[in-house]
């Protein structure tokens, strides 16, 4: 046999995928680089993640860092309580440019006594060193405390915003030549500083805690509010969302008739998710604060806008969640002679309960990232004061964490940038921490029917 | 602003919390009590009952706190109406038929009235004495703005006695309200406790609640939805009255003066809209597909669940940080070595530096999508084509994609509409200047930027210039959903039917 077929004069193929042919190498060539585009995509993205991670990081971390100059103050009682009688009431008659007086002499007095040079700053450079922001801290300290009127401590307060800026490397001195509030015999001065010990950059715990600060004191601005705000607004949302969102999915997936009204909500329900956020902001505006007078830029109003963009991400986790518990479970209750009622709550619901948490922390995740309905009801306004606690804080006007970032990169200094950044890495933080709960949670309850 | 909702500010703490808390405390009893009835008539033999004992303790529960909360909204709602009609009597009838003047009347007197509280709660004046305030004997406004409450005018007489009179109805209205509440859950919970029988099906009456709870739940799906419409609808309504809607839909220029006289048409926003719509596309399509085609067809299931979730992070980015993105880093960066080097002009927010922002943005959800769509695709059609010599690409461009067409034509549509609806990338990163021009370095506006930009900070509710907000708004819901539902159209009409 296999003599025979070797003798036959068989035609040998053209070609085969054995022998390479100037076809086959096309064919081959055109795949690879089929492949190399898909890689290029990937890569791509993965780059521009990379390089915007990148940026905002780099600008960011130095929010967290600050200029602070430290010299010993006399809390002199000449200039803080002329009155003389200590009575707090009579003390708060000083106002901030008392305390700034007394700051500036001090600082100079102590420029004098190490024998730092000043030579060619006036006055007003040297005062400038300081933050704007500082007297008003030492005043809200020293009314705290009367106590330690006439007593003599080293002071560590902010230095000025450019001054902040130069440590950082983002004012230089040809930038300063052409600035209005800095001059670069100032930043000399800031390097003389530095050698003495008296400047340096330390943790800036006040970024996260204090209030939003006017342009002039970018040193100062904080997200104190924001954090607030946002905390607020998730807590009214979980609290609106979750036994909203969870009735509504029980009642679709388990009692819902097939009907007209099921399907309208249901369409209504895909089609909210799809709806633009600044509608919801519209809607916000004019039911919540137009409509019903409710207060604005309060965190009550911030979470029924982004309760009701929510909803429907928690109610398709939810729905999900619930069709994934076997009907076995469902028949063994009713079987028993549970009620209908009953087998949904005692046995459906507890079983889909951990991924209704997963479901739930993603959509407070991607609220709390939600800007664009917060700006039209008011929330980017400038807030300087903390809400109050609770319930009444929830009425008080607060902003909101990416409202910040926005409202911090729409302003002109560049100073503010680098907050937004800071703000940004704070942000990013909460969500990375509530993603990878989500993960967490999902990997330990997750069950296999 | 208006002024703070009265309801809320002033009340809501005190009085009506402190009534929530008595009748949910009424409501508690109710339980102990039902449930210890239901019992005690089973003479502790719970098998003779129809329902659980807990059941009947639901339901004196429920008798309480329903027909209680159901009469203190009711009482909420009505009782403003009340007091302003009363109030309208103070003030002569042409002041009243005036509908706006009559709103800012109405909030003047509630001004002052809090004013007065504030005042009394401050200890600078006793309560008798603030029911006997005259504008003869007092200066109201230095009363009042040391009590807190700032006025632009001083108080006139109709207005103080309006405030005292709004005072009066506002107390008595809040003790006619607690006794009415009050009242209601007690009658709710004797009811209950009187039809506690061991033969009284407790149960299915909580189930029957417990329903409908849930499916008051479920319309408030369908309430969102209405109020948008409704909201949007009305105010444009009242726009297009003062704006006449031909010059806003075909008009060609964009320029809102704060006097009057504006020019709004909504051209320029539209072009602006859908060029930088079409720029994300092109980033956006390209790179999302080919990151589907990898992850579906190539990638091993190693390389999958690595690359996929890093794929999803950038969906999981607030849109607020790839607009700082946009601003300082792409912005600049384009104007830099694009712009400015080929003479595009100088500008770092463009249509370009949004675009391509956009589409990065978008990237993650037609790749995910698309992946979606490819895996549905059946294996046999691939083997199909692999018997027949294909390559593998050859297999995904002349037999996978067709198949899984409409699903990307789908999901395309799908992030064409998100790109439209994108409001902050656009706003930090496209410009706020309406122009009608073909250079994509040139900044221009979008429909969603000129909706925060007439909808923030103080604005008057009457003037056309903030009423085209919601003429925008309810364009761009109607343009969003009309794609939304024209891409589920054509996935279900020109799906494969493989089953």
């Amino acid at each position: 046999m296999t003599d025979l077929s070797a003798s036959l004069p068989v035609a040998k193929p053209k070609n085969s995928i054995l022998t390479g042919s100037d076809q086959m190498r096309r064919r081959n060539a055109a795949e690879f680089r089929f492949r190399l585009y898909g890689l290029a995509a990937i890569s791509v993205s993965m780059a521009v993640l990379a390089i915007m991670l990148w940026t905002i990081f780099s600008d960011g971390v130095s929010a967290f860092k600050q200029a602070k100059i430290s010299f010993p103050l006399t809390f002199s009682s000449e200039i803080l309580d002329p009155a003389g009688n200590g009575d707090r009431a009579e003390m708060t008659k000083v106002t901030t440019v008392g305390y700034a007086r007394l700051l500036t002499t001090a600082f100079r007095a102590e420029l004098q006594a190490r024998g730092i040079s000043t030579e060619g700053l006036s006055d007003k450079e040297i005062n400038d060193m300081l933050s704007k922001h500082a007297p008003g801290v030492l005043r809200a300290e020293v009314l705290g405390n009367t106590a330690i009127l006439d007593t003599t401590r080293t002071v560590e307060v902010l230095a000025a915003g450019r001054i902040d800026g130069y440590l950082k490397g983002r004012v230089t001195r040809e930038t300063a030549e052409r600035d209005g509030q800095v001059t670069p015999g100032m930043l000399d001065l800031a390097d003389r500083l530095t050698e003495a010990g008296m400047l340096r950059s330390a943790f800036n715990f006040d970024f996260l805690t204090n209030s939003d600060a006017s342009d002039q004191r970018p040193e100062a601005a904080g997200l104190g509010v924001a954090i607030l705000g946002s905390a607020y607004m998730m807590l009214l949302v979980v609290l609106i969302c979750v036994p909203v969102g969870v009735a509504t999915s029980i009642y679709l997936e388990e009692f819902a008739p097939k009907n007209r009204l099921t399907d309208v909500i249901e369409v209504n329900i895909s089609n909210l998710a799809a709806v633009p956020s600044i509608v919801f902001g519209i809607l916000g505006l004019a039911v919540f604060i137009n409509f019903a007078k409710f207060p604005q830029s309060s965190p009550l109003v911030g979470a029924l806008v982004l309760s009701l963009m929510t909803l429907p991400t928690i109610i398709i986790a939810t729905r999900a969640a619930i069709r994934a518990v076997p009907p076995s479970i469902r028949d063994a209750a009713l079987g028993v002679g549970a009620s209908k009622m009953q087998t949904v709550f005692h046995h459906v619901l507890p079983l889909a309960a951990p991924g209704i948490l997963t479901g739930t922390i993603l959509g407070l995740a991607s609220a709390l990232g939600e800007t664009a309905p917060l700006l039209l009801i008011g929330m980017v306004a400038y807030v300087d004061n903390y809400p109050g606690a609770p319930i009444e804080g929830f009425l008080d006007p607060a902003t909101a964490l990416p409202v910040q970032v926005y409202s911090w990169a729409s302003r002109s200094d560049p100073a503010f940038i680098e907050r937004s950044s800071g703000a940004i890495i704070v942000l990013l933080g909460f969500l990375v921490v509530m993603n990878v709960t989500a993960i967490i949670l999902r990997r330990k309850f997750e069950r296999r029917w | 602003m208006g002024p703070p909702f009265p309801l809320l500010r002033k009340q809501f703490p005190m009085t009506i919390l402190l009534l929530v808390t008595v009748v949910l405390v009424i409501a508690l009893a109710g339980f102990v009590l039902g449930r210890a009835r239901a019992i005690s008539r089973a003479s502790g033999n719970v098998r003779v009952l129809h329902s659980l004992p807990g059941y009947y303790g639901w339901h004196a529960a429920l008798m309480a706190a329903l027909p209680a909360f159901a009469v203190m909204l009711l009482w909420l709602l009505i009782q403003p109406l009340v007091v302003e009609r009363q109030i309208a009597a103070f003030f002569p009838e042409a002041a009243v038929a005036d509908e706006t003047a009559f709103t800012l009347t109405m909030a003047d007197v509630r001004r002052v009235a809090g004013g007065l509280d504030a005042a009394v709660l401050a200890g600078l004046v006793t309560a008798d004495q603030a029911a006997t305030l005259s504008v003869d004997t007092t200066d109201v406004r230095a009363l009042l703005g040391q009590a807190g409450v700032a006025l632009g005018a001083q108080v006139t007489p109709e207005t103080l006695e309006a405030a005292k009179e709004y005072r009066g109805l506002v107390a008595s209205g809040a003790f006619g309200r607690m006794i009415a509440v009050i009242a209601a859950a007690l009658v709710g919970l004797a009811y209950a406790l009187s039809v506690t029988r061991p033969d009284f099906w407790a149960r299915n009456r909580v189930e029957a609640v417990m329903l409908g709870v849930l499916v008051t739940a479920s319309s408030i799906a369908i309430l969102t939805t209405v109020g948008i419409i409704w909201s949007m609808f009305s105010e444009s309504l009242n726009f297009f009255r003062q704006y006449p809607a031909t010059e806003f839909f075909f008009g060609l220029t964009w320029n809102p003066q704060f006097r009057g006289g504006s020019d709004l048409g909504f051209i320029p926003l539209l072009w602006g809209t859908l060029y930088i719509t079409v720029v994300s596309m092109i980033v956006a399509v390209p790179l999302g597909l080919f990151t589907a085609i990898y992850l579906a067809e190539y990638a091993s299931p190693a390389a999958r669940s690595i690359i996929k979730p890093l794929i999803e992070v950038i969906a999981g980015i607030p849109t607020v940080v790839f607009g700082l993105f946009a601003l300082v880093t792409v912005g600049p960066f384009l104007r830099d070595y694009f712009a400015q080097p080929f003479g595009f002009g100088n500008s770092g927010s463009s249509v370009m530096t949004a675009g391509l922002v956009i589409g990065i943005l978008n990237i993650p959800f037609i790749s995910s999508l698309a992946d979606d769509i490819m895996n549905a695709v059946p294996q046999s059609l691939r083997d199909g084509s692999y018997g027949l010599g294909a390559t593998k690409s050859e297999t995904i461009r002349q037999v996978v994609l067709p198949a899984a067409l409409p699903g990307i034509v789908g999901a395309v549509l799908l992030a064409a509409s998100r790109a439209i609806g994108e409001t902050m990338i656009v706003t930090m990163g496209a410009g706020a200047a309406a122009k009608l021009d073909l250079n994509p370095f040139e900044a221009m506006t979008t429909m969603t930027v000129k909706i925060v930009g007439q909808l923030t900070g103080d604005t008057d509710f009457n003037s056309p210039e903030t009423l085209v907000a919601f003429a925008l708004g309810i364009t761009l819901f109607v343009i969003t959903l009309g794609l939304n539902i024209f891409a589920l159209y054509i996935v279900r009409k020109y799906r494969e039917q493989y089953e």
